[in-house]
C-alpha cells in the first residue's frame, strides 16, 4: 500500500473543465471518498489517477513517485467499475486468479491457490469458488470483482461506485464488509460515490467535489457538523438541512453579512408555543418508525424537523421554535463563523 | 373522490395463487400505499382494482358500486404506470387535455382545466412547450396532469417514482404527498420500497406471497409488526431477532434467552415450549456498563445524527441505533440494554406475533 498525492491537477474535454486545479493527498491506509453529483469530476479524477485519462497540467504521485506520466500498467493501482465484468466461462476461482496469472506477474500456482483462497474467505464466498460466474447473484458477483482488485495486492485501489447497481440490502451489507476488508488489509483506497451514506459510513476523509473542484477535504464527523459552504452542508444529512434567509428568523449571535441561516432538522427544538420560541404552525407528520419528520411553517419558510415519534404534535398544532447550532452563510453560500 | 373496498379478493394464474383472500378498505381521500416485495401480489391487487385483471374470486367496490367485473373504462379511475409515456408531437397543453379531448369535453372547459392542472402541479409556466424538451421531473408532472386532469374517483399508481435516482425520487415523494393534500383524491400507490411507503401512507397493507400480512397506520406498522415478515421488511436497519428456546406463561413479563433476563411487556396469551423470537429495533438497543447481554463492537456505521453499531453477541449479530456522538471501536466490549416497552415477541414457526401489553393500544385492524 502506498499514498497518492495529486498536485494542482487540470483536465479539459474540449471546451468542458471536468477537473480544475485538484490538490488531493490520500495518506497510506486511508479511505477517502469523493462524494459529488454527476458531472462534479469525481470519475475524471479516479481515471487520472489510473492513467486511464492524461492530466492537462499538475501531477500525480503514487508512493512518492511521480507517476504523471506512466502507463496504467505501471503504477500498480487496480480499478473496481460500477458494472462488475467477470468472464462468464471461468469458474470464480479462475476469475480471482486471472490477474495473478498475466505473464508480467509469474506468480507460482501455489502462492495463487494459497491467496485466491485467502481472498475468498475475507469476501465470505470460498463455498462458491468452484461455481461459474454466471451462476452468482449480483451480491456474488460484485464480490469476486472486488476480490479480483483485492488479490493483486496494488498500492491503491481505485473504486468507481462498484456498489451503485446492488440492491438497497445488498449495498448495507457490503459498505459493512468493504470497511471490514479495508481495515484488515490495511488497503489505500480512493472511491467515488453520489451517495452520501456511502460516504459517511465508510470513509477516513470525504472530499466533496463541486464541478470540477475540491470544495472540502475532511473527516465524515467535520463534513456533516463543520461545512464550509451551503453546498458542502447540503451533500450530508437526510433529511436536508433547513436553510432560511435571514431576515425571515430573529436568531441572535448570527455574524454581521449572515444572509442564510442552517439548521439540521434535529438542531430544531420543538415545544408548545406556551413555551416560547419562534412561532410556528404543525402542516404535516412524516412517521418513519424510528423518527419522526414534522412539516412546520415559520415566518413563511417549510422547516423539517426532527422529532422522536412518541412525543409528537398534531397537525394544525401551533409550536414554538428553538435552533441549536444553527449556521451561518453569506450571500456566496461561504459559511461565516462566528468570532 | 370513494372509498375502495376489496373483499375476500383472490387471483389463481393456473395453480399459482397471485393474491390470496385479501380483504382491506382504502378510506375516502386517503393516501393508501400497497407494500411488498416483487411477487408478492401487489401489482396484481392494482390491476384488478383497474379492472385490467379479473378476480377469481372477491369483490371490488368502488364507492357503493360493485365494479368487480366491470370493464376498466367503465371505473372511474386513472392509472400511473412507472414508465411515464407522453405524446412527443404534442406539447403540454395537448398532453395534459388529451384524456378530456377523448371524452369530448368542450375546448373551453379543457382549456379551464388543464390550466387549473398545471397550477395545481405548478407547471402552469411550462402549458406551450414541447415535452421532448422538458427535464425528467417535469415530463412526469405532465405524466401526472394528464391522470388528475380527468378528475376520477380514485387514482392507481404502480411504482411512479421506481425509474428516478434517489434524491429525486425523495423531493418526487413530498410532491405527489403535498399534491394529494391539495386535491385529497384516493390514491392506492403500490411499491417495493418501505421508506417511500412510510413517508407517504395514510395507511398501508404490506403483503407477502399473496397474502395481507399487515393492515395498519405506518407507525403501528412500525411499533407494533403482526409478523416477522412485517418487523424485518420495514426500518432500515430492519427489526433485530434473538432467537431462543422457551415457554410463556400468560401475564410473564420477563424471559430467559439462554440464561439472559430480559424484561418485556406483560404477554397475553402464554405459549408452550417452542422456538421464540424477540424482536428489537436498533434504535430500542442501548449500550451500558452492565446488563443482561453481552456482545462486542463488529463495525461502525456513523450516519450524522445517528450511527449504527454492528454488535457480534452470543444470540447472532444485532445492529444498534445510537447517537453519533459515541465513540466505539471494533473490538470492543459492550453490555446491551432493551428497551423493554418496546420489544416484540414472535413464535418463530408460524412467524406471528404473541399478543402482549405492547398491542393493547392497537387502533388499525391487524389481517392475514
Amino acid at each position: 500500500m502506498a499514498e497518492v498525492r495529486i498536485e494542482g491537477v487540470s483536465k479539459r474535454f474540449a471546451k468542458t473543465v471536468a477537473v480544475e486545479d485538484m490538490s488531493i493527498h490520500v495518506p497510506d491506509g486511508a479511505f477517502v471518498v469523493l462524494l459529488g453529483p454527476t458531472g462534479a469530476g469525481k470519475t475524471t479524477t479516479l481515471r487520472l489517477v489510473a492513467g486511464l485519462e492524461q492530466c492537462d497540467t499538475g501531477r500525480v504521485t503514487i508512493g512518492g513517485e511521480d507517476m504523471t506520466r506512466a502507463a496504467p500498467a505501471v503504477r500498480d493501482v487496480a480499478f473496481v467499475f460500477q458494472q462488475y465484468s467477470l468472464y462468464p466461462h471461468l469458474s470464480v476461482f479462475d476469475n480471482l486468479a486471472f490477474p495473478l496469472r498475466s505473464p508480467t506477474r509469474r506468480v507460482a500456482e501455489p502462492d495463487i491457490k494459497r491467496r485466491v483462497t485467502e481472498i475468498a474467505e475475507m469476501l465470505r464466498i470460498p463455498h462458491k469458488l468452484q461455481s461459474r460466474a454466471t451462476q452468482l447473484s449480483g451480491g456474488e458477483m460484485q464480490r469476486v470483482a472486488i476480490g479480483r482488485a483485492l488479490v493483486r495486492r496494488p498500492s491503491i485501489f481505485l473504486m468507481d461506485e462498484p456498489l451503485s447497481s446492488l440492491d438497497a440490502k445488498l449495498r448495507a451489507d457490503l459498505r459493512l464488509e468493504l470497511k471490514r476488508i479495508q481495515a484488515e488489509l490495511g488497503a489505500t483506497i480512493l472511491y467515488v460515490t453520489h451517495d452520501q451514506i456511502e460516504a459517511m459510513t465508510m470513509a477516513t476523509a470525504i472530499g466533496v467535489l463541486a464541478q470540477g473542484r475540491l470544495v472540502q477535504f475532511a473527516d465524515p464527523r467535520s463534513i456533516y457538523s463543520d461545512p464550509d459552504s451551503i453546498y458542502v452542508a447540503t451533500r450530508l444529512g437526510s433529511p436536508r438541512i433547513n436553510l432560511m434567509p435571514a431576515e425571515a428568523l430573529p436568531v441572535s449571535g448570527a455574524p454581521k453579512g449572515t444572509h442564510t441561516i442552517g439548521a439540521r432538522t434535529e438542531h430544531i427544538g420543538i415545544a408548545p408555543i406556551a413555551g416560547g420560541g419562534i412561532a410556528g404552525k404543525v402542516m404535516r407528520i412524516e412517521h418513519l418508525g424510528d423518527q419522526s419528520h414534522l412539516h412546520v411553517s415559520v415566518a413563511g419558510q417549510q422547516l423539517t424537523v426532527l422529532v422522536d415519534p412518541h412525543s409528537v404534535p398534531s397537525v394544525g398544532d401551533e409550536v414554538g421554535i428553538r435552533l441549536n447550532n444553527a449556521l451561518f452563510f453569506d450571500g456566496d453560500g461561504r459559511r461565516l463563523r462566528a468570532a | 373522490m370513494a372509498e375502495i373496498r376489496i373483499e375476500t379478493l383472490q387471483k389463481q394464474f393456473g395453480e399459482f395463487i397471485a393474491v390470496k383472500e385479501s380483504s382491506f378498505t382504502v378510506a375516502d381521500g386517503e393516501f393508501f400505499v400497497m407494500l411488498g416485495p416483487s411477487g408478492c401480489g401487489k401489482t396484481t391487487t392494482l390491476r384488478m382494482i383497474a379492472g385490467l385483471e379479473l378476480p377469481t374470486s372477491g369483490k371490488i367496490f368502488l364507492g357503493n358500486e360493485d365494479v368487480t367485473f366491470k370493464r376498466a373504462r367503465e371505473r372511474d379511475i386513472a392509472f400511473v404506470f412507472q414508465l411515464f409515456a407522453l405524446y412527443p408531437h404534442m406539447n403540454v397543453r395537448a398532453n395534459i387535455g388529451f384524456p378530456l379531448a377523448c371524452q369530448g369535453v368542450a375546448r373551453s372547459e379543457i382549456r379551464s382545466r388543464v390550466e387549473e392542472t398545471a397550477r395545481l402541479l405548478r407547471i402552469d409556466h411550462l402549458l406551450d412547450k414541447p415535452v421532448s424538451g422538458l427535464a425528467g421531473g417535469d415530463r412526469q408532472r405532465v405524466a401526472l396532469g394528464r391522470a388528475i386532469v380527468r378528475r376520477p374517483l380514485a387514482f392507481l399508481m404502480d411504482e411512479p417514482l421506481g425509474a428516478l435516482d434517489s434524491e429525486f425520487r425523495e423531493i418526487m415523494c413530498h410532491e405527489l404527498r403535498a399534491l394529494h393534500d391539495r386535491i385529497g383524491a384516493t390514491t392506492v400507490y403500490v411499491t417495493h420500497d418501505q421508506l417511500e411507503a412510510m413517508s407517504m401512507a395514510d395507511k398501508i397493507v404490506v403483503m407477502n406471497h399473496g397474502v395481507v400480512e399487515q393492515f395498519a397506520t405506518p407507525q403501528q406498522i412500525y411499533d407494533r409488526p403482526a409478523t416477522m415478515f412485517v418487523a424485518a421488511f420495514i426500518g432500515s436497519p430492519p427489526m433485530n431477532f434473538l432467537k431462543f428456546e422457551g415457554a410463556i406463561e400468560p401475564g410473564a413479563s420477563s424471559i430467559r434467552i439462554n440464561g439472559a433476563a430480559v424484561d418485556l411487556p406483560p404477554v397475553r396469551e402464554g405459549v408452550t415450549q417452542r422456538s421464540l423470537a424477540l424482536g428489537v429495533r436498533p434504535e430500542h438497543i442501548r449500550f451500558a456498563d452492565a446488563g443482561p447481554l453481552q456482545g462486542m463492537v463488529d463495525g461502525t456505521e456513523y450516519l450524522g445524527t445517528t450511527q449504527i453499531v454492528t454488535v457480534t453477541t452470543d444470540h447472532g449479530s444485532l445492529k444498534a441505533r445510537v447517537g453519533a456522538d459515541m465513540r466505539l471501536k471494533p473490538g470492543e466490549k459492550v453490555w446491551l440494554r432493551l428497551t423493554s416497552d418496546r420489544l416484540s415477541l414472535f413464535d418463530a414457526a408460524s412467524g406471528r406475533a404473541i399478543p402482549s401489553a405492547l398491542h393493547h393500544a392497537r387502533q388499525g385492524g391487524v389481517h392475514g
